[in-house]
C-alpha cells in the first residue's frame, strides 16, 4: 500500500524519451518531411544529398519544435479533448516547461543550423513558419476566431517553399502555388475532421466554425474552398514543376474532391472525406515528385 | 562485488538518457558530415587571394 503512494510520488513527471519524441508531432511531421522533401526535389539547380537530408531534417525539427510549442500552449484544452488527451502533457509525462524548454531549444537550433547549411531565405521562412504556428496561430487566433482553420493550415503549407528555397535561395511562383495548395487544402480538410468530432471542439471552448455556425454553414465552407483549390492545383501543372502526370493527377483527383461534396451528410460521408482528402494532398506531391524524378530522363515536365 | 547497484534514478532516467546521448552522437556526425561536404564543395580560400588590395 505505502509502495504505490510512494511510486506515484516519485514517478509524476519522469519522462521516458518516447514521450519526448511524441511532442513532436511525428505523425505531422511526415507530411512536413514529404512536402518539403518534393519542393526540394522539384526546384531547378541540385544540392549535395547530404545538405539535402540535413535541410529536410531541420525542416521536420523545427516543424516539430513548433508542434512541441503547440503542445505546451494548449495543454488546457487538449486535457479536454479526447483526442487529445493522451498527449504527453496533459497525461501528466512530460512537464509543461520541459516541452517549452524542448520546444524552443530546438526552433533556434533547427533555424540556425538550416542557415548554416543551405540559406538565410530558407532559414527566415523556417522561423517566420514556426513564429506563424506557435504564435499567430497558437497564442492568437486558435481561441478567438472561427477562421483559426484557415491560418493553422498556413503553417502546415510552408515546407515545400522551405525546400525550394533550400535550393535556389528564392521565393517563385511554382514555390507559392505549392504552398496554396496545401493552404487551400487545409481548411477543408480539418472542417471535415470537425465534422465527426464536433463534440469534443465544443467541450474545450475552441470556436471550431461548426460550434460557432453550425454544421451547415462548415459544409458551405468546405465547398466554397473546394473550387479555388480545384483552380489552383490544376493550374500548378502549368509551372515548371507540373507535366502531364501531375495535370492527370490533378484533373481526377480535383473531380473526385468536388464530387464527394455533393453527397449527403453523415458521420460515414464526413469521415471518408476526411481520409480521401490525405490521399488527395498525398497524390498531388507524389505527381510533382514524379515529375521531378522523370527529369534527368527527359520525361519529367513539359 | 565491486559494481554497485545503479541508483535508482539512473534506472529511471536510462530511457531518457540514453536517448539524449544518441541525439547528441548524430548532431556531432551531422555537423561533421556537414563541415567535410561544405569543405570538398567549395574549396577553403586563402586570405592572400583576396588580400591584395589590403596591402
Amino acid at each position: 500500500m505505502t509502495d504505490a503512494s510512494i511510486q506515484t510520488q516519485g514517478e509524476t513527471g519522469e519522462a521516458q524519451f518516447g514521450d519526448y519524441v511524441a511532442l513532436l508531432k511525428p505523425r505531422v511531421m511526415s507530411l512536413v518531411v514529404f512536402t518539403a522533401l518534393v519542393g526540394l526535389l522539384a526546384a531547378p539547380g541540385s544540392l549535395h544529398p547530404f545538405i539535402a537530408f540535413f535541410a529536410v531534417l531541420c525542416i521536420a525539427i523545427g516543424g516539430g519544435a513548433s508542434g512541441a510549442l503547440n503542445m505546451w500552449y494548449d495543454a488546457d484544452i487538449d486535457r479536454i479533448m479526447k483526442r487529445t488527451a493522451g498527449r504527453p502533457i496533459p497525461s501528466g509525462r512530460v512537464t509543461p516547461n520541459d516541452a517549452l524548454a524542448i520546444g524552443l531549444t530546438l526552433s533556434v537550433f533547427s533555424v540556425v543550423m538550416l542557415w548554416l547549411a543551405t540559406n538565410w531565405v530558407a532559414a527566415a521562412l523556417l522561423a517566420f513558419t514556426i513564429f506563424f504556428y506557435a504564435v499567430v496561430y497558437t497564442i492568437w487566433l486558435k481561441r478567438w476566431t472561427p477562421q483559426n482553420i484557415v491560418i493553422g493550415g498556413a503553417a502546415g503549407a510552408f515546407p515545400p517553399m522551405i525546400g525550394w528555397a533550400a535550393v535556389t535561395g528564392d521565393i517563385t511562383l511554382a514555390s507559392v502555388l505549392m504552398f496554396g495548395l496545401t493552404f487551400l487544402w487545409a481548411p477543408p480538410h480539418f472542417w471535415a475532421l470537425a465534422l465527426f468530432m464536433k463534440s469534443d471542439y465544443e467541450a474545450a471552448g475552441v470556436p471550431m466554425l461548426t460550434v460557432t455556425h453550425g454544421r451547415r454553414a462548415t459544409r458551405r465552407h468546405i465547398l466554397a474552398y473546394t473550387f479555388p483549390l480545384a483552380a489552383l492545383a490544376i493550374g500548378l501543372a502549368f509551372t515548371s514543376v507540373g507535366g502531364p502526370i501531375y495535370l492527370a493527377v490533378a484533373v481526377v483527383m480535383n473531380a473526385l474532391f468536388v464530387r464527394s461534396l455533393a453527397e449527403a451528410d453523415s458521420y460515414k460521408v464526413e469521415k471518408r472525406y476526411f481520409g480521401f482528402s490525405l490521399i488527395y494532398l498525398f497524390l498531388h506531391f507524389g505527381a510533382i515528385l514524379a515529375e521531378a524524378a522523370l527529369r534527368p530522363w527527359g520525361m519529367g515536365g513539359w | 562485488m565491486s559494481f554497485r547497484e545503479p541508483h535508482e534514478l539512473h534506472k529511471r532516467r536510462w530511457s531518457r538518457n540514453l536517448g539524449l546521448g544518441l541525439v547528441l552522437a548524430i548532431f556531432v556526425s551531422l555537423v561533421f558530415g556537414l563541415t567535410i561536404v561544405k569543405v570538398t564543395q567549395t574549396p577553403i580560400q586563402f586570405p592572400d587571394t583576396q588580400a591584395t588590395g589590403d596591402q
